[in-house]
């Protein structure tokens, strides 16, 4: 197995503390235990009134149609749709974390893992609301399901992207849910376990299965989580590259671009990384869980940002040559009209640009990748730099069609609109602040897997073990 | 399912517990199972238990989402209602990819997730006898059953050879029930207080 793995002494270690493994379950159990803290009742009263407001917001849409939205002749995708693309992306990172790194043996995701993959599953929960409320008489949005019905039965088509969107949302949503709570199972089972009153004990006897920890039950999980992982990888690649699709196969200029699919999935990590970043840097404050998540795992993932950033940056670069290469009429004037300082929504253009290019260069520099508040500033401008790199795909690719008569006027949103999208804000964290309250927002079965190796007071007896021959090593470490 | 009687050997490191699985079987008792806070790789062969075949169920699993994907496409493109879209082919097999693949991963996760929840009796409402509380927390816990020929004294004895740190006999559900716990199992105890569950 792959347990003969050699530790460098050079790598910080990913558990800092003299940490045993009962240490590991009081630091990450200990929230759950105690009453909510002023701030997190604070942070949940907030999250439910934007909630609120969303559903508001959303009422007004059913009840009077997508008329309530400053939607245009031209503009039929808007904030809405660039608020599901920026959601789904979001979601990427947790994958990444959880899956992709898994096959990597990235050591460092242990530490992260468990929340990231809790903010996919929230973030395309939000992203799903989107064209869902889009279609406008939401009544009728089973439609879109392929179900034997009465109206022939009509089909769906299954040559269209936006369909294809359909099942990879729900697939997406379904198995990262499934992979996020199969880790959670051994967890949940250490809280019933722990658990000194009688309500607790019977709420996560419930939640945890009936998890005993038996040797056949952790081989089989393992086997579970390394599959999931496998069928995760390529699931995360094709969500993004299918939601890029639903620009990419139209034919409008400045969609009709075969760069799409890669060009998207690096931007969705990007932005998922930045909002993982925004989301751990206030739960290790407030948890107190600095040990776990440390400085290390900070600057690893600003590393991710900075190459992530930079390929979205080549990407830009390339949609500009090529639509200069190609000398299509039509697609230089759709990027004129993102670049040229006398257009409309050049300012989007450049603060895209800006945000997403070029801010992150600076995490070039060690010692800025390991400043937290400028990373956490970092990472709310990257994630506004996202945003509106979807809404200069959308709305600056649109608003001037083939027909100068039928060039919109400025497209501003109404109040509804930004309140549906505020509304899925509350939604994401009201699910957020009540995940860090009620489950352990750190793998604790996969520290404790990791913290022989990588734990700090565990790294400073490898000393020793280099000296050791292959054979002495194999022996004490390969247990077969 | 009936009540089993069971001698238990609870270790407070993986180094101790690796070398006291092999003599223990070497001794011929016969392991009940490991309770262990975290996965220990190695420690399936160590106690002779056979690799699982779950991958070979996902792999199943996919297939027949492949195919479902597949047939089902070209059914209702081709033979119940063969729409003509834009003059498109009606087998686009390049089109169909998309749905294909995420109905692959659908059905061999959806289908592994439940396989490996039937396999170990794991679902909402299980309750199974807990040898020792901290088994999810920081102790491995050896449990061996006791067999008409075993000698529960000469057991306890050798599990302490071995370096268990707490030994004791239990009588218990072997398999899972509904319901509540048994009233006389208690709650945690730290690990200062050291009391027996």
């Amino acid at each position: 197995m792959a347990l003969l793995r050699y530790e460098s002494q050079v790598r910080e270690p990913l558990v800092t503390g003299a940490k045993t493994y009962h240490d590991v379950t009081e630091d990450i159990v200990r929230p759950i235990e105690a009453a909510p803290s002023r701030l997190w009742k604070i942070g949940f009263t907030i999250s439910v009134l934007l909630l609120l407001f969303g559903v508001y917001s959303v009422y007004r849409e059913v009840v009077y149609g997508i008329g309530e939205w400053n939607l245009n002749k031209t503009i039929g995708w808007g904030w809405d749709i660039t608020n599901f693309v920026w959601w789904v992306g979001i979601g990427h990172a947790g994958t990444l974390i959880s899956a992709i790194l898994l096959l990597f043996r990235q050591g460092w995701r242990t530490g992260v893992n468990r929340a990231a993959e809790a903010m996919t599953i929230f973030a395309v929960m939000c992203a799903g609301q989107f064209p869902i409320f889009h279609m406008g008489r939401v009544w009728m949005a089973f439609f879109v399901l392929p179900y034997p019905n009465s109206r022939g039965p009509l089909w769906v088509n299954f040559n269209s992207p936006l369909l294809w969107d359909v099942f990879a949302i729900s697939t997406y949503f379904t198995v990262s849910l499934l992979f996020w709570y199969a880790g959670l199972l051994p967890d949940l089972a250490t809280v019933r376990d722990r658990a000194k009153v009688k309500w607790r004990k019977n709420l996560y006897g419930v939640l945890s299965f009936g998890w005993t920890g038996s040797t056949k039950h952790w081989q089989r999980h393992e086997a579970l989580s390394l599959v999931l992982a496998g069928l995760s990888t390529p699931l995360v690649l094709s969500v993004h590259t299918i939601v890029s699709f639903d620009f990419a196969t139209s034919v409008i200029p400045g969609w009709h671009t075969t760069i799409f699919p890669p060009y998207f999935v690096a931007g969705a990590i990007f932005s998922g990384f930045a909002m993982v970043q925004t989301l751990l840097i206030i739960t290790r404050k407030v948890l107190n869980l600095n040990d776990y998540i440390t400085m290390e795992h900070i600057e690893v993932m600003n590393k991710v940002i900075v190459l992530t950033g930079s390929i979205v940056g080549i990407a830009y670069i390339t949609e500009l040559f090529i639509s200069w290469y190609g000398q299509n009429p039509y697609e230089m004037a759709a990027f004129k009209n993102r670049y040229d300082l006398s257009t409309p929504y050049a300012w989007s253009y450049w603060l895209m640009m800006s945000c997403n290019v070029i801010a992150p260069q600076f995490f070039w520099f060690r010692k800025l990748r390991r400043n937290i508040i400028f990373t956490f500033f970092m990472s709310i401008i990257v994630n506004v730099g996202m945003w509106f790199e979807r809404f200069v795909i959308i709305v600056t690719s649109i608003y001037r069609d083939y027909l100068p008569s039928s060039w919109s006027t400025y497209y501003t949103p109404s109040v509804w609109e930004v309140g549906f999208y505020l509304g899925t804000f509350g939604l994401f964290f009201t699910c957020f602040f009540a995940f860090a309250k009620y489950f352990p927002v750190i793998a604790i079965a996969e520290i404790k897997h990791i913290l022989k190796k990588n734990g700090e007071s565990y790294k400073d007896n490898m000393g020793e073990e280099e000296k050791a021959t292959v054979e002495h090593f194999t022996h004490e470490h390969a247990h077969h | 399912m009936a009540k089993k009687k069971f001698v238990v050997g609870c270790f407070d490191d993986e180094k101790v517990l690796f070398p006291a699985v092999k003599k223990v079987r070497k001794a011929g008792y016969k392991i009940h199972d490991v309770y262990t806070p975290f996965p220990i790789h190695g420690l399936d062969q160590a106690m002779g238990l056979r690799d699982t075949s779950l991958h070979t169920a996902g792999f199943i699993y996919g297939i027949t989402g492949t195919t479902t994907a597949l047939t089902f496409m070209s059914w209702v493109f081709n033979k119940d209602w063969p729409l003509n879209i834009g003059g498109k082919p009606h087998f686009p097999l390049p089109a169909f990819i998309p749905i294909t693949f995420e109905l692959t991963v659908l059905f061999s996760a959806v289908g592994m997730v439940l396989t490996f929840c039937y396999l170990c009796q794991l679902a909402p409402f299980v309750k199974k006898h807990h040898f020792h509380a901290r088994a999810t927390d920081d102790l491995f816990v050896m449990v061996l059953e006791c067999t008409s020929r075993t000698n529960e004294a000469d057991a306890k004895a050798f599990l302490e050879s071995v370096g268990a740190k707490e030994i004791n006999v239990q009588e218990a559900e072997d398999g899972w029930w509904l319901g509540r716990y048994a009233k006389e199992q208690k709650l945690y105890s730290t690990p200062s207080e050291n009391s027996l569950a």
